[in-house]
């Protein structure tokens, strides 16, 4: 009996799809098993900069001045700066879902393109804001100067500061990487409107990664600088 | 009785080759690879157990150094709980079912499910590593600062081994999550999934949002001790405390990672078993749900001698009472579902009981420890190692053996022989008890738990405890010398040898390679014993 190897029960007009694969009976269902499953995946991603975030919390709430000041060491403009790059590159993320959903090839090739700039954009300033710390003996650890009564608690700020940022940053570089693969496969024409899932998936990851950096902005960099300008 | 023929293309002989294998995304093959890996984890768990109740037959510390036993009663919990308890019911069973239990074809992402095995297998290395050059002496509950700044072992190795080891359990909840979600066959709607897919589906809600955090707490305890950083560290006004608060955010509902999937696998036991529906469907499933969700609120009970204010060791306590009620649900239905059944002793029942039994002495002597007075007397001592025992043995081992019992015949087409299986179990059962119940009346006489040395007044109770684990350990060893002579010798087990109702046993055993030769299509629930079919043996 050769039907014991495969049998896909109704040959539809998805059933053929190239990208649909065996154990899903339509490209419907396909796509929204992978979506479902990108969202799980960022409610997990959540979770993990939650446990850092609740470090932050707890440490702010205990160390306020430290955190004033340990803000203070970071450079707004800088910060600022990556915060419309990040948004911008949102902006064109989303741009290259939409040329993928109306099957403007070309187009979706040059939007993400575009994103994968602006994202190397903001690791290249974040490298420069990391090697001004490096040079300030800013980082913690056993090289860690920093004057004034509350060092220690800025060590914990800068700490959080690192891992939070840092922990972003991979994410940043992993997107990037992502990127790199979903051009690649644009560019060889390998979406078109019924299909392009992939592109939709990566779109929700950079906007994740996006969002979790407008969070961090205002909680690093503008910790009650009014109450020291004052 | 004849040997009936096995199918003649299933999973196993479709293809052949270890390639076959490791580049395979079937999710029967990948539950067996898991199965292979979690056995060689419970034996290394298990030799370092017996490294510690060797030390243990004697009052004085003079089977190893203190500095040893540390490393020994760490690595046992290490490899035990990360290891073995969490993956072993969702990622052996669960693989294995699943998708049988829902007719589908496979798990919704098959290449995921593949890399979550090598995300394990990569942990595992990591953590093996460690053992290997010198192993690591923090528990395996790595608090700071002991962790951070003081242990000079090997501490970040194993670090990173549960680190990669918990996005394997992440990447397979959120695959069950998506495949319960969206790969059932049609009809089968919510309520006549079998109580196992409810139990794994919240079982994946506590790995998706418990797992992450432990991740993120070792990688903070991790950075501190690697490079200096500052999170926990109380010479620079950092708080420990707040890493037992992280850490337990995710142990304690691990604990129901790793007790909520056996639990499943009774439901399917005790019905087929006593050729009866269960017993109040929508309670079972709903309790599941309730215990996943009370399982995130009571972390804090681990902490209640670590300085937290009263006030909210109180409203911790409460909510440790209150996760008794979803689990006293699914003991009680699990009786009634006993009551009046045509019930038939074979040995996945046998496990089963002795599941019931043990669970139930594992919950109560919970509620103790809930309690803030008296757990301020048994905090550390030999009772919680009684209590949690009696959990993550008595309770997720027992239900292990139960489920691989029951699922052995569809996943390998073989029976194994019944005497064997029924000595075992109840070798395992009365070693168990031997080994544990005395160790609550240690505990109740103030012995602490982690040290190499003990009063002389407390030798007979270990003496004991030691005598009860080497019996345990002849019953593990029978299990795995008779179910691997199931393979080779074991009578052609048909596709249902327990004529049991649910999907998973409408095809043949061992399935061939895309479960079922077309889509089932569902018309009623998962229970389908008709009430008085006594005949059955």
């Amino acid at each position: 009996m050769p039907d014991i190897v495969a049998s896909h029960a109704d040959p539809g007009d998805h059933a053929h799809h190239p990208a649909l694969q065996h154990h899903f009976q339509t490209l419907e269902q396909q796509q929204e098993a992978s979506t479902l499953g990108m969202w799980i995946f960022l409610v997990t991603e959540v979770m993990f900069f939650g446990g850092l975030l609740m470090a932050y919390l707890v440490y702010r709430v205990w160390y306020p001045l430290a955190w004033s000041e340990g803000s203070l060491e970071l450079d707004i403009r800088l910060g600022a700066f990556n915060t419309v790059v990040l948004i911008g590159s949102s902006l064109t993320m989303a741009l290259a879902v939409r040329s993928a959903q109306t099957g403007a090839q070309k187009a979706t090739v040059r939007w993400l393109l575009l994103t994968m700039a602006l994202g190397l954009t903001f690791l290249v300033v974040k490298f420069f804001e990391y090697r001004e710390k490096y040079l300030l003996h800013h980082i913690p650890g056993p090289n860690f100067q920093f004057e004034g009564p509350e060092a220690p608690h800025v060590q914990i700020f800068l700490s959080l500061y690192f891992g939070l940022t840092g922990l972003h940053a991979l994410h940043m570089i992993v997107g990037f990487s992502i990127l790199a693969v979903i051009t690649w496969m644009a560019h060889r024409r390998r979406f078109s409107p019924e299909w392009h899932t992939p592109v939709e998936l990566s779109g929700l990851y950079w906007h994740f990664v996006d969002i979790v950096w407008i969070f961090l902005f205002p909680l690093l960099y503008l910790v009650d600088r009014a109450h020291h300008l004052s | 009785m004849t040997t009936t023929v096995l199918p003649r293309v299933n999973y196993l002989n479709v293809r052949h080759g270890v390639a076959s294998w490791l580049l395979t995304k079937d999710h029967k093959r990948i539950g067996i690879m898991y199965l292979v890996v979690v056995t060689i984890a419970f034996f290394l768990g298990g030799l370092f157990a017996t490294g510690v109740r060797i030390e243990l037959t004697t009052p004085q510390g003079d089977f190893v150094s203190a500095d040893t036993y540390n490393r020994l009663f760490t690595m046992h919990g290490v490899f035990m709980v990360f290891f073995v308890l969490v993956p072993v019911v969702p990622a052996v069973l669960g693989n294995f079912v699943l998708p049988l239990m829902i007719g589908a074809k496979d798990v919704a992402f098959p290449r995921l499910n593949l890399l979550s095995w090598y995300v394990f297998v990569f942990g595992f290395i990591f953590t093996i590593t460690a053992m290997v050059t010198g192993g690591v002496d923090t528990g395996w509950t790595f608090y700071t600062p002991y962790s951070s700044s003081a242990s000079n072992s090997n501490v970040m190795l194993t670090g990173i081994g549960v680190f990669i080891t918990g996005f394997s359990s992440i990447l397979t909840g959120l695959n069950f999550m998506v495949t319960i979600h969206r790969m059932r066959a049609p009809g089968l709607t919510w309520f006549r999934l079998p109580l196992f897919v409810w139990a794994l589906y919240a079982t994946a809600l506590v790995m998706i949002l418990a797992t992450p955090i432990i991740a993120i707490t070792i990688g903070m305890m991790a950075l501190e001790r690697a490079l200096g950083f500052g999170i926990f560290d109380p010479r620079l006004g950092g708080d420990p405390v707040l890493f037992q608060h992280l850490f337990w955010f995710y142990s304690h509902p691990a604990v129901y990672i790793m007790i909520l999937p056996p639990m499943g696998v009774i439901s399917e036991v005790i019905a087929c078993f006593s050729r009866k529906n269960v017993f109040g469907y929508s309670f079972v499933a709903f309790s599941s749900l309730a215990i996943a969700v009370f399982g995130f609120l009571v972390w804090a009970h681990h902490l209640f001698v670590a300085g937290i204010s009263p006030y909210s060791a109180m409203v911790f306590s409460f909510l440790s009472f209150a996760v008794a009620i979803p689990s006293a649900v699914k003991v009680f239905n699990w009786t009634a579902t006993l009551y009046q059944g045509a019930i038939w002793w074979r040995a996945p029942m046998l496990w089963v009981f002795g599941f019931i039994g043990l669970f139930l002495i594992g919950g109560l002597t919970g509620l103790f420890l809930a309690s803030l007075g008296l757990d301020v007397h048994l905090h550390d001592t030999y009772f919680v190692v009684a209590h949690f025992h009696y959990i993550m043995v008595g309770g997720a081992v027992m239900g292990f053996f139960a489920g691989l019992h029951y699922w052995w015949p569809k996943m390998t087409g073989r029976m194994y022989p019944n005497w064997a299986a029924t000595t075992a179990a109840l070798l395992v059962f009365f070693g168990f008890n031997l080994t544990f119940f005395p160790q609550f009346i240690l505990g109740y006489l103030g012995m602490p738990r982690r040290y190499h040395a003990y009063s002389e007044e407390f030798q007979v109770l270990n003496v004991l405890s030691s005598a009860g684990a080497s019996i345990l350990a002849v019953g593990y060893t029978l299990i795995a010398s008779y179910l691997v002579f199931s393979l080779f010798r074991g009578q052609a087990a048909g596709a249902n040898p327990w004529r049991a109702t649910g999907l998973e046993w409408k095809t043949e055993s061992p399935p061939i390679p895309d479960n079922f030769t077309e889509t089932p299509i569902v018309n009623e629930g998962a229970y389908k014993y008709s009430e008085r079919e006594i005949e059955v043996a």
